[in-house]
């Protein structure tokens, strides 16, 4: 265990006990114990009042880590189209590897048949060199043609990092290419830092965490890759420290994209795959596109989303009208999804999609923690509900408490006319 | 003593559950009000084990206890009294019978098929002259020789018209009186002469099917006789016994069904600028409730505890059961509508449901006064 | 048939509230369960019973000794036999570490056709450990399985596999590892005499001794991810309710703010 229970030092109080998300902490007569349920998130050892609880780091020794270098970031494309999230990732890369300093260089991993006409924009959006994979094989998605290409291109250039989008297709590679090449990997990661002092700036602005244990001079530059765990309750920074490269997959819509610039060049650098047909053991039989919504809703401006308060299937059509007249998409909760109303695609939350809209409606949705992980960075939160205690009011930044199915059709009346509505509030 | 549920038991709860929760209130509200009888649920409820909780595997049955069935029965009432009525009434009146009476031939007939739920059990005692009074029998089953023929009919008959197996009383002497001269068989749907009279249009549990059932010149197989020539009487008040567990489940699930609602309700309910559930008067009602559903559900485990232990105190136990738990489930819902106040009233929210389901179980298996002649015979002797 | 589903017993993530005061969570009564998209692998492995009486179902886990109620969940639903891989030395695994694990014990239960796990676990939501399995076995891998059809010689699987915007279908030879996703089926109840067997049955418990592993390879000083911090984001500051005596000055109130704050 690397988490210890001093036992000259604890007095038996049972704060530890509280504030352990995993349950792994009891008592034996005065002290408290730590299970083999700990995670060693460290909870505890910030909750002690006694300094009786202290984490080492016990972990194996390092390899040589001096030979990896620079931020790859893996640019997905589906059909010749880059992904949102690969432009995203070179964004964040850029920023990461100015922070690295020393030559870092922000590179792309291009992949695919025919994609080279894709080079030019991951230079645009801030790739300082692009690698380029390109074979018949690899014209659709397969997890084995995929992990091999890259597996060997890692292994021969060595990248420090390597950040991949948190997409069916990123969520799948990854864990493949970190347990083939003994490394780690975090999932679904929301903020990403190097230099701790950029670290402690952020978790001052926007959490809890005690910042006096860490030192802003510090000259660590391993990757510090936070994630929301127990459905955003619980932010965990994980890290990496032995093994290389370290690697991401990041929430799609999280990151920023650096404003393009067109004519921005840089390195290409083309790689022949080693790749034979019988490497693919799985066969893309046809691709098939539906729910278009669902690649709206990451973007969407506005969102009106229902939840289990609806009652029933129908109410989705209410829904729909508000959507329409605000110009804005379709979205639901986990319950009204898990209650077969509406179709899985629509779904934010943990286990949906992330979004953070400008204006997110919510009708009918209790605001069970899933969902709140999934929108509470929405600019504006207008919660429409029948419950007073519902949580959705602790996030809302207007809520409304009354029947959605009276207060919706009264938005959608005075919607066009707000302009005016406003003006005579002024009188 | 140990209050703690066994791993089976508190599987079945968690199972019955997630069933009551997922498959029976969802439709709970509409049946109330179309009267349809669940027949796909029973299905399902067939599938997954539900018809024949407290019987050996080596019969198709679970294999679990009683204490199982009445938390199973009390889940299904939690979400709809109905689908818990037509599961107790195939269960208790119908399988035990056959179980506990039954000889080896017709329990190899009979129960694999009742078990799996393939086939639907019900029971038939009352008539319109004999109901309390269960001696007053007028159906008569005559012996033809390689037969018996049967005339008369019984009312009020839970699952009639949707089962394919019925455990029928009929006087076979008048002369040898209530205890010996009464009969039990047990009766195909499909037998000739026999037939579905008037179904009842009901106060509550009304998707449970309520029927009159009709015997003319029914010819029943000598070898459906169930127990001996003179036996019935034994037979349908043994069963009986039995079924008054499942009555108190559940009634102590209608309690508790409404007592949730009640108690969400109240939480989100303001008025005077405070919810509900800040108004100690209210508490008090609250607290109330509670006490009176605990005692009851220990009532009724007990009970389900002394016929898994074959206790002679099993009888009056479940009597007192029965009555407590029953009259908790009206103090419950009452209430409980109470508590919601006009909204209570409306079939916007369950609780009138549950309200019109509570009053049944004061009446049926027994009535309340019934219930107070077992406690009190045992107490002073009959 | 041979399939063996990889299952893990987590807390009801629904159930979880925070303590609006103190930022922390309560977890007080939260109950530990089947991992849904779990009960949906389990499931897609039961409907192939169902289909092939032949088959054996064996579920795996690897947790803490009370991990047993949910396997005998899973016997309850209908699984042939179950294991629990549980040791102190297990404790504190990351992903790599968890899956260096599991397929030591999938590899000690022996042959199989196909490796079944649900997409993941929703205390941790990291989707990593079913193809880390994979990549350990050696198994050629399809994850966000939503549709499942076996082939007559029961050697070809053709999979719909879920993406953002759509679907894929794939074609894959056993033996092969796929993750399964809610919308592949719908799991079944466990069933009342299920629950009465399960409860007789034995499950054996491994420790890693048992399956071969140490902690060059499990728990938490072999895995590569470590945990640096851990806290509570800040509370969003709590907005306004808004007034009004009528449904119709309630919306107008709200679209006056959202006009005085230049949102529209």
């Amino acid at each position: 265990m690397a988490v210890q229970v001093l036992k000259d030092k604890c007095r038996g109080c049972k704060l530890c006990l509280r504030s352990c998300p995993f349950s792994a902490i009891i008592m034996k007569g005065t002290n408290a114990v730590i299970t083999e349920k700990c995670n060693s998130c460290g909870q505890c050892v910030a909750n002690c009042p006694f300094e009786a609880i202290e984490k080492t780091s016990e972990g194996g020794e390092a390899g040589d880590l001096s030979a990896y270098k620079n931020i790859w970031v893996f640019a997905e494309q589906r059909e010749g189209k880059l992904m949102n999230v690969a432009l995203e990732l070179i964004g964040e890369g850029y920023r990461l590897a100015r922070e690295i300093g020393n030559d870092t260089k922000v590179c792309a991993l291009l992949i695919g048949d025919q994609v080279d006409h894709l080079v030019q924009e991951c230079y645009a959006y801030g790739a300082d060199r692009v690698y380029l994979i390109q074979s018949p094989l690899l014209s659709s998605y397969t997890t084995d043609g995929y992990a091999k290409v890259i597996c060997d291109a890692i292994t021969e250039y060595k990248p420090e990092i390597v950040l991949y989008g948190a997409t069916h297709i990123g969520r799948d590679l990854a864990p493949r290419i970190a347990a083939r090449l003994n490394t780690g990997l975090t999932a679904d990661c929301t903020r990403l830092d190097v230099k701790v002092s950029s670290y402690i700036d952020y978790a001052k602005k926007n959490t809890t965490l005690n910042t006096a244990t860490l030192d802003p001079n510090d000259p660590d530059t391993g990757l510090k890759q936070t994630r929301p765990a127990f459905g955003g309750n619980l932010m965990a920074t994980i890290i990496c420290p032995r093994t290389r490269p370290q690697m991401s997959t990041v929430r799609p819509g999280v990151m920023q994209k650096r404003d393009r610039e067109d004519g921005a060049t840089g390195e290409l650098v083309t790689i022949t795959p080693k790749l034979q047909e019988t490497d693919i053991r799985t066969k893309v039989l046809e691709i098939v596109k539906t729910a278009r919504e669902m690649v709206a809703l990451s973007d969407a401006e506005i969102i009106c989303s229902g939840g289990r308060g609806l009652g029933n299937a129908e109410g989705f059509e209410l829904i729909r009208q508000l959507a329409d007249k605000v110009g804005g998409v379709v979205g639901a909760s986990r319950a009204a999804v898990d209650a077969g109303w509406i179709d899985h695609s629509h779904q934010v939350g943990q286990t949906g999609t992330t979004v953070k809209p400008k204006i997110y409606f919510a009708c009918g949705i209790s605001g069970a923690i899933q969902h709140l992980a999934g929108m509470q960075n929405s600019d504006v939160i207008i919660a429409i509900n029948k419950n007073p205690d519902a949580p959705i009011f602790e996030v809302a930044d207007y809520g409304i408490l009354g029947d959605l199915y009276k207060v919706i059709p009264e938005i959608i009346a005075a919607w066009d006319d707000a302009a005016d509505i406003y003006k005579k509030s002024l009188q | 003593m140990d209050f703690q549920l066994t791993k089976e038991q508190s599987f079945m709860q968690k199972m019955a559950r997630e069933f009551a929760v997922n498959e029976v209130a969802p439709i709970a509200a509409e049946i109330d009000i179309t009267g349809e009888f669940p027949l796909e649920n029973v299905k399902k409820m067939g599938r997954y084990g539900l018809m024949g909780i407290p019987f050996p595997q080596e019969w198709g049955g679970a294999g679990l206890d009683y204490v199982s069935y009445t938390i199973a029965i009390e889940e299904l009432a939690k979400a709809c009294a109905s689908t818990s009525a037509i599961c107790s009434a195939h269960t208790g009146l119908c399988c035990w019978p056959i179980f506990h009476w039954g000889n080896e031939e017709q329990k190899k007939k009979y129960l694999p098929g009742l078990l799996s739920g393939k086939l639907l059990g019900a029971f038939g005692l009352t008539e319109p002259n004999a109901g309390t009074d269960a001696g007053g029998q007028q159906t008569r089953a005559v012996d033809a020789g390689d037969h018996w023929v049967l005339n008369g009919s019984k009312i009020f008959i839970t699952n009639g018209g949707y089962a394919d197996v019925y455990v029928v009383m009929a006087v076979t002497d008048k002369t040898k009186g209530t205890h010996d001269g009464i009969s039990a068989f047990i009766v195909e749907k499909d037998f000739p002469g026999f037939s579905i009279g008037k179904k009842e249009d009901k106060m509550g549990i009304r998707a449970s099917s309520t029927t009159e059932l009709i015997f003319r010149d029914c010819i029943v197989p000598k070898e459906n006789l169930l127990g001996k020539v003179g036996g019935g009487f034994r037979v349908a008040m043994s069963t009986l016994d039995g079924g008054r567990i499942a009555i108190a489940s559940q009634a102590v699930g209608i309690a508790q069904g409404a007592f949730d609602v009640t108690v969400e309700y109240m939480k989100a309910r303001k008025q005077f600028n405070k919810p509900l559930s800040k108004f100690q008067a209210l508490q008090f009602d609250i607290a109330d409730m509670r006490a009176r559903i605990e005692a009851a559900r220990m009532l009724v485990r007990k009970a389900a505890w002394l016929k898994d232990n074959n206790d002679v105190k099993f009888g009056p136990n479940a009597a007192m059961a029965k009555l407590y738990a029953s009259e908790t489930a009206m103090f419950v819902t009452t209430k409980a509508v109470q508590l919601h106040g006009g909204y209570g009233y409306t079939k916007d929210y369950p609780v009138e449901r549950m309200m019109r389901d509570a009053k049944i179980t004061e009446i049926y298996e027994g009535t309340s006064e019934v219930q107070r002649i077992i406690v009190a015979g045992d107490t002073f002797g009959k | 048939m041979k399939i063996i589903v990889c299952v893990k017993q987590v807390p009801d993530t629904n159930e979880i509230r925070i303590n609006p005061e103190t930022g922390t969570l309560i977890r007080d009564g939260v109950p530990s369960i089947l991992n849904p998209d779990d009960a949906n692998a389990l499931e897609e492995a039961l409907k192939i019973k169902d289909q092939y009486p032949d088959t054996h179902v064996t579920v795996v886990t690897m947790g803490p000794p009370q991990a047993k109620d949910m396997l005998m969940e899973c016997l309850a639903m209908g699984a042939d036999e179950a294991f629990l891989a549980s040791d102190r030395i297990l404790g504190g695994s990351d992903t790599w570490a968890t899956s260096n694990a599991i397929s030591a014990a999938i590899k000690k239960i022996g042959d199989f056709d196909i490796v079944f796990a649900g997409r993941q676990a929703i205390d941790g939501d990291t989707a990593q450990v079913g193809p880390q399995i994979a990549e350990r076995l050696g198994l050629p891998q399809v994850t966000y399985v939503s549709d499942f059809a076996l082939s007559e010689d029961k050697k070809t699987i053709t999979v719909k596999r879920a993406l953002e915007d759509g679907y894929e279908v794939v074609e894959v030879q056993t033996p092969c590892m796929l993750t399964a996703i809610k919308e592949l089926n719908k799991p079944r109840y466990m069933s009342a005499s299920g629950i009465a067997n399960a409860c007789k049955a034995e499950i054996p418990v491994w420790s890693a001794a048992d399956l071969g592993v140490d902690q060059s390879v499990v728990g938490l000083k072999a895995s590569p991810t470590n945990v640096f911090r851990s806290f509570t984001p800040l509370p969003k500051g709590k907005g306004m309710m808004l007034e009004g005596d009528d449904e119709k000055e309630l919306a107008h109130n709200l679209l006056i703010q959202l006009k005085s704050r230049n949102v529209i």
